[in-house]
């Protein structure tokens, strides 16, 4: 009779590899961000909502936005990485799945880098994507859009990656949102004025090898650190709960 | 070595020695102060391109430098919360951020108020300042971040997440005079070459600056042993002690 209700208690499986697991974490959270498209869509509504508040708020004439062009579409792009990263713990938060994360045997830093990497396939990339539309609306010119979207592809993941940071910080936390901005936004600065350098400096046809080069040292600097310190603070939040 | 180590994490322990150090750090750095501002504001020599305005160095400098070094203790205070779970770390950290925040502010306006007649304008968005802004609002993230969390271990975990990420911004904000080029002028003080200051200059300036150090350290054990009364007000020494004070 006994046996019948044996439970029987299995080590966590350690034949899978941390690729395997990275990838199926990172596959999961594509897969369910699909199942609410809306939420998706939202970001990108923002991203272009705010850019159109500027030639209506401040100037439409073609001289101004020329100059101003990228560092609006740059301020955007931030703002509404920043509004999205809310989703990035949220969900799991609320139904357990990140205690089952955190209890893996694979390395959380590494699941965190992939859950990181899925929130900017998910909303960084449609927001490159999107970039060179807006970017013709704000009369810029060919090679300054060009210039824009590389800063941008190489920015986006740095701004996903540090977002994740506060995000786990501010998880199970009352108005997380106004404190997520506060913690985050000292540290986008720095990205936001090498992004929106580079595009200047294209645009007078100064050479933007160096500077790409230094985005590109962020993004490394962001992709080795910030998952640890992510992760940290994730084990700060769940035992907090 | 280790035992003082240990020490240190007692409340008590920490809260006696502080009571022995205060008026000392209180004194000397009041006096120091007294000096090097006295002298800085009424006896050093006028710049011969600035003329007397260049006096608010005597306020901007040590402020600016507190600053950052509050920042940095807090990054040392916040490892040692993070590696050992010292509870003394953490009330460090609580009480000097927003005395950092307070001399970042100064730092920043003492900048603005010489900024006018020697730059011409209050505020430009030039490296050294911006970055000193993010400072500020680093001071105020570390702040808030501190309130929003009640539970008092994992508030002292998260804060010291949150300092260290920041920390990237100190590095920033000292090389900035030399990365770029700004129109702040260059660290004053080099531990590597003389001052380009005539002494008359610069040692009423160390002096300042030292004693503002001295001040800074009676100001974090004032309010570390305020959060410390606070958060040990259930245990029996604090009790012993507030009724002796009492009689």
């Amino acid at each position: 009779m006994a046996s019948e209700f044996r439970v029987t208690l299995r080590s966590p499986d350690l034949s899978v590899g941390v690729a395997t697991a990275m990838k199926a974490v990172f596959l999961r959270d594509v897969k369910t961000a699909f199942r609410q498209p809306q939420d998706l869509l939202n970001p990108l509504l923002f991203f272009v909502m705010v850019v159109t508040l500027f030639p209506l708020g401040v100037s439409p004439e073609v001289s101004f936005l020329q100059q101003a062009g990228s560092g609006i579409l740059w301020v955007a792009a931030l703002l509404s990485v920043l509004l999205s990263l809310d989703h990035l713990y949220r969900h799991d938060f609320d139904d357990g799945t990140l205690e089952q994360l955190v209890l893996q045997p694979q390395p959380l830093f590494l699941l965190v880098l992939a859950k990181s990497l899925a929130h900017w396939v998910l909303t960084g990339l449609p927001l490159v994507l999107l970039t060179p539309v807006l970017g013709v609306m704000v009369h810029l010119e060919g090679n300054s859009v060009a210039v824009l979207c590389l800063t941008l592809l190489i920015g986006t993941p740095v701004l996903s990656l540090i977002g994740s940071i506060g995000a786990a910080l501010t998880l199970g936390l009352r108005s997380a949102g106004v404190l997520l901005s506060l913690l985050i936004i000292p540290l986008y600065i720095p990205v936001l004025i090498f992004g929106t350098g580079t595009v200047m400096a294209a645009s007078e046809g100064a050479p933007v090898a160096g500077q790409l080069a230094l985005m590109g040292a962020f993004l490394v600097l962001a992709l080795t650190l910030a998952p640890f310190a992510s992760a940290a603070a994730l084990r700060i939040s769940l035992s907090n709960s | 070595m280790w035992q003082i180590f240990h020490k240190l994490g007692s409340p008590k322990w920490f809260f006696g020695i502080a009571s022995t150090l205060m008026p000392w750090l209180l004194w000397a750095g009041v006096a120091m102060l007294a000096v090097g501002i006295g002298w800085g504001l009424a006896f050093a020599p006028q710049d011969y391109l600035q003329g007397n305005s260049y006096r608010i160095i005597f306020i901007h400098v040590p402020s600016a430098f507190l600053a950052q070094s509050v920042y940095i203790m807090m990054a040392v205070a916040g490892l040692v919360t993070l590696v050992w779970r010292m509870k003394l770390a953490d009330v460090f950290v609580k009480s000097v951020a927003p005395v950092g925040a307070v001399l970042t502010f100064l730092a920043l306006f003492t900048g603005a108020v010489w900024g006018k007649p020697t730059w011409g304008t209050w505020w430009i968005w030039d490296a050294r300042l911006t970055s000193m802004l993010i400072l500020l609002f680093l001071y105020f993230g570390v702040i808030a971040l501190g309130a929003a969390i009640s539970d008092e271990k994992s508030s002292a975990r998260a804060v010291a997440v949150l300092v260290l990420v920041g920390v990237v911004n100190i590095p920033i904000i000292k090389y900035s005079v030399e990365w770029w080029n700004t129109l702040h002028q260059p660290a004053t003080f080099k531990l590597t070459e003389k001052p380009s200051m005539p002494p008359e200059m610069w040692v009423p300036l160390l002096l300042s600056v030292l004693g503002l150090y001295l001040i800074f350290g009676w100001l974090a054990c004032l309010r570390m042993q305020t959060e410390i009364l606070a958060r040990e007000g259930r245990t029996r020494w604090v009790k012993e002690l507030v009724q002796a004070q009492g009689n």
